[in-house]
């Protein structure tokens, strides 16, 4: 980043580089490394407070990204495809803090898929973002369950198999956030970042993110070139913090819809496709498999929905995180002790 | 024969048995008399046979015994057996409408007639099953002398708040004690007659005592994933809780319970909320114990406290579901890949079912790794008589955790070996101060946490867990010795095994044969397991799995003194009996 960058501060005063942790080890030219570009430059934009937010992920090159970020931040890089388990626990004893989950599509279609799809029916307060480029890159270029059917790779030949679409199963575990993007559009990459954080539970952005060394044949959907050539975007956004003030006025009315997000913000849609409504569940399938008929991807918001309670609110936990509650909160009295006993008497 | 028998009810799953033998068990708990039980059940919901032991003893033991001496048959289907199983002088209870059933001379038969009793009261349908096993309890109560009141008052704990239904099997138990009163004469020597020995005492299964006992130390989150025997554990928890854990000021709850997707989730739950500083557990059993592998060798390297309760049963694989075991010493002890070793304690009794249930969140905070209780069928899921357990004498001990003042004053880094104990400090998400976030991790770290593959950082860091498990020898539950002077032999046992040793020794003592008894409570060793060890000639190490993984591991750790060391180990299914213990002390003892 510039000097200039490096020497602003925010709305909490911090600089752009506090919301930065170690250099990237990732290959030159990574997509994750754009990506976690943006989550910096988002987090520093909405002045988000470190110690309110935990990093999180996995196992594989993308899981390593959560070194790369936040470094004033707690987290914890589990275990691949575990990084759901690991992340409900944390949210559940301490609910006043969020997440940003990052993980591949190994460590999330792959290994773990099962985790994925549960954490999604619990609907945690995490943003999670798959960064995805259809191949193991950490052991050298395996396909992974997002692979192309019919893609062939030097290391591992022809993949047999069809696609997982990780927007589609996350639509139909009950997510309430679903966006699909591409590194190389940082623009859009940031805006849904940014509504997603406003988000009351788990927000997906699988986000297609080529892998340099190991799949970026032109073919391939998850290659750079193809991504360029092929994004089909739903829509523009542009996402509007709750404390600005609202000016619908700098989109076309006839073509913007705003969204409002449960803290008081809003995400305006500027549609491409007039018919588009992403809180259309129907209608949000229906579009990702006439993509996926069609061969194209479809990047933008493409299902919202913010009527699912998380997890935290169905528990309706006492206000004090679980992990801060003192001896007096969590042992209960001798008296207390001697009545239940009473009744084994 | 008076208070120093067995009674086994034959039965068939399903039918509701089980509430007619608990209230059985209650009235003569009620009497005074020192009981004991054992519940032999299939895995299956409905229709398969299931056996219930009610132990009475005058002196107090409470042991499995092979065989019981009064047979309550309620199951057509295994009568052949259980007839065959009584010993001679038994006594038979059974329905009257078993024409074909076969007799036995040297066993006393006495019929009721079930079928009449319901057909006259008017219960049709699947009440049927329910009010037949309420026949035996007052048949039996009469035949043995159990009092009519304590019966009532037994039927008025199981069904409290329930007045029709409590009316429903009260008046049935009465209709079958008055009909025995009245139609049968008693003909053998089965007596119960009140004591005086169970004044303030609980009756409580060891799953309930954990329960209670991870409440009263803080639990704040359980998530698990079912099984047997492990689910009762999790239910007590989820009565319990409501009932103890509501915050006053606010009326909300100060605990979450999850019922996750599979065990790897649900350990990875607990490791999560561990790593916020929440006092997390999970309940399983030796499956789940295998899934939750790679989690627990997580929170070993990555340094996170967790608690997981494993209600063991018999393996390897799916096993025996409903069957009782200590087959997971081993691999629990050593769980995970690489150099990995686990925290172990062995609850024995009920009360230390309690106690271990809030002092295992101690321990796993102060050590900053995972805890093992292991429990096991036999304990955790029958009910057992005790002395009201003592509410916990000290503070809790939360570990070495920093808080953002502490941060400010004395830095931080997250692994360093500040005290030479091992134990590394570590701060909570939340923390405002920058320098306390750190980045937890299973793979290779330095001091300050950063990843790292320099090998003198991962041969230091795995230092420094080595002299955290010698910490632990220290902080864990000492071992309970009792040694009677002239003691030549020694007994080591762990866990459920308790009662049958104490009775096998107690009988030896009988025969002038005094013995020593060291009861370990948990791993790592402690310094005084060499001690015992040393003062005795020979050792017996007794424990309920084929290979005796105790005897091996005391053998790996004082190969001195591993000749001295003799196993007595089996596994069928079943608690030991003090008798397979005698006999093998006999076959190494023949003068004894």
């Amino acid at each position: 980043m510039n000097s200039k960058q490096s020497t602003r501060v925010n709305e909490i005063g911090l600089a752009y580089s506090d919301y930065r942790d170690l250099p990237s080890s990732l290959c030159k030219g990574c997509g994750h490394d754009s990506i976690t570009s943006q989550i910096i430059s988002v987090a520093f934009e909405l002045s988000l407070k470190p110690h309110e937010i935990i990093r999180l992920s996995g196992i594989g090159c993308s899981s390593k990204a959560a070194a790369y970020f936040f470094g004033r931040s707690h987290g914890f890089n589990s275990l691949h495809g575990r990084m759901p388990s690991l992340g409900t626990g944390a949210l559940v004893a301490n609910h006043h803090l969020s997440a940003i989950g990052v993980s591949g599509d190994g460590d999330t279609a792959s290994i773990g898929l099962g985790q994925f799809k549960h954490l999604l029916r619990r609907n945690l307060r995490m943003v999670y973002i798959v960064e995805n480029n259809g191949v193991f890159g950490l052991t050298k270029g395996q396909f992974s369950a997002t692979a192309d059917l019919g893609q062939e790779l030097k290391y591992a030949g022809r993949n047999e198999f069809p696609p997982q679409d990780l927007c589609m199963e996350a639509i139909i575990s009950g997510c309430g956030f679903v966006a699909r993007s591409f590194s190389g559009d940082p623009q859009q990459v940031r805006e849904l970042l940014k509504a997603a954080l406003s988000h009351r539970g788990t927000a997906v952005l699988d986000i297609i993110s080529p892998c340099v060394t190991f799949n970026n044949a032109s073919d391939s959907t998850k290659s750079y070139k193809w991504g360029k050539d092929n994004a089909e975007s739903l829509q523009d956004l542009h996402y509007v913090p709750v404390r600005e003030e609202i000016s619908i006025e700098e989109f076309n009315p006839g073509q913007s819809r705003s969204v409002e997000l449960h803290d008081g913000s809003q995400i305006l849609l500027q549609k491409l496709d007039q018919n588009y409504d992403p809180s259309d569940r129907l209608m949000a399938i229906n579009h990702l498999e006439t993509a996926r008929q069609k061969g194209e991807f479809i990047t933008g918001l493409i299902y919202i929905n913010q009527e699912r309670p998380s997890l935290t609110e169905v528990l309706d936990l006492v206000d004090t995180p679980l992990s801060l509650l003192p001896e007096g909160k969590l042992r209960p009295s001798s008296k207390a002790l001697q009545d239940i006993l009473d009744s084994y008497k | 024969m008076v208070n120093n028998f067995s009674i086994v009810v034959a039965s068939t799953n399903g039918s509701g048995s089980l509430t007619a033998n608990l209230i059985l068990l209650r009235s003569l708990f009620l009497m005074g008399i020192p009981v004991s039980s054992k519940n032999i059940f299939p895995s299956n919901i409905q229709g398969l046979p299931t056996w219930y032991y009610i132990r009475l003893s005058s002196r107090g033991f409470e042991a499995h015994r092979k065989n019981a001496e009064v047979l309550v048959a309620f199951n057509r289907l295994t009568f052949g057996d259980d007839l065959a199983n009584l010993p001679s002088g038994g006594i038979c209870l059974r329905p009257d409408s078993w024409s074909d059933a076969p007799e036995r001379e040297d066993v006393i038969t006495y019929t009721v007639p079930v079928d009449a009793f319901l057909r006259d009261a008017g219960i049709r349908g699947k009440n049927r099953d329910y009010l037949s096993n309420m026949v035996y309890v007052g048949a039996i109560a009469q035949l043995l002398g159990i009092e009519f009141a304590a019966v009532e008052q037994s039927l008025g704990h199981h069904f409290e708040g329930k007045e029709s239904l409590y009316k429903l099997n009260a008046s049935m138990v009465s209709i079958a004690y008055h009909w025995v009163g009245d139609n049968t004469q008693k003909q053998d020597p089965f007596l119960v007659a009140p004591m005086d020995s169970n004044k303030d005492k609980l009756l409580i299964t060891g799953n309930e005592a954990a329960a209670l006992g991870a409440i009263f130390g803080g639990v704040s989150l359980a998530s698990w994933y079912p099984i047997t025997p492990a689910t009762g554990l999790i239910d007590a928890l989820s009565i319990l809780l409501p009932k103890l854990r509501i915050d006053e000021e606010s009326g909300k709850p100060t605990y979450a319970v999850i019922q996750a997707e599979d065990e790897l989730s649900a350990i990875g739950m607990v490791i999560g909320a561990g790593w916020a500083g929440a006092r997390a557990m999970t309940a399983t059993s030796g499956p789940g114990i295998s899934l939750m592998t790679e989690f627990a060798s997580l929170g070993y390297f990555a340094e996170v406290p967790a608690v997981i309760w494993d209600v063991q049963r018999i393996g390897p694989s799916t096993g025996l579901p409903t069957r009782t075991a200590q087959g997971d010493v081993m691999s629990t002890y050593f769980l995970g890949h690489g150099d990995s070793q686990s925290i172990l304690l062995f609850p024995a009794t009920v009360a230390e079912c309690f106690e271990f249930g809030y002092g295992a969140f101690d321990l796993a905070e102060e050590l900053q790794t995972p805890v093992f209780v292991m429990s096991d069928l036999d304990l955790g899921m029958n009910t057992w008589m005790s002395d009201p357990f003592e509410y916990p004498k000290q503070p809790m001990k939360r570990g070495k955790v920093l808080s953002e003042e502490e941060v400010s004053e004395v830095g931080f880094s997250r692994f360093a070996d500040l005290e030479g104990d091992g134990i590394p400090y570590r701060t909570l998400p939340g923390n405002r101060h920058p320098l306390s976030a750190y980045l937890g991790r299973g793979t290779g770290h330095n001091r300050d946490g950063k990843y790292s593959e320099k090998p003198a950082d991962w041969e230091q860091n795995m230092e420094r867990l080595t002299r955290k498990f010698e910490t632990a020898r220290e902080l864990v539950p000492k071992p309970i010795v009792d040694e009677p002077d002239q003691a030549r032999l020694g007994f080591l046992a762990y866990g459920s095994t308790l009662p049958a040793v104490e009775e096998a020794r107690a009988l030896l003592s009988d025969r002038s044969v005094p013995s020593g008894f060291m009861r370990i409570r948990a791993l790592p060793f402690m310094k005084q397991v060499r001690d015992y060890l040393e003062h005795y000639d020979r050792v017996f190490v007794v424990e309920l799995n084929r290979d005796g993984q105790m005897h091996m591991l005391l053998s790996m750790e004082y190969p001195d003194l591993a000749g001295k060391l003799i196993s007595i180990s089996r596994n069928d299914g079943l608690p030991f009996t003090a008798e397979q213990i005698l006999e093998q002390v006999q076959i190494n003892e023949p003068q004894i």
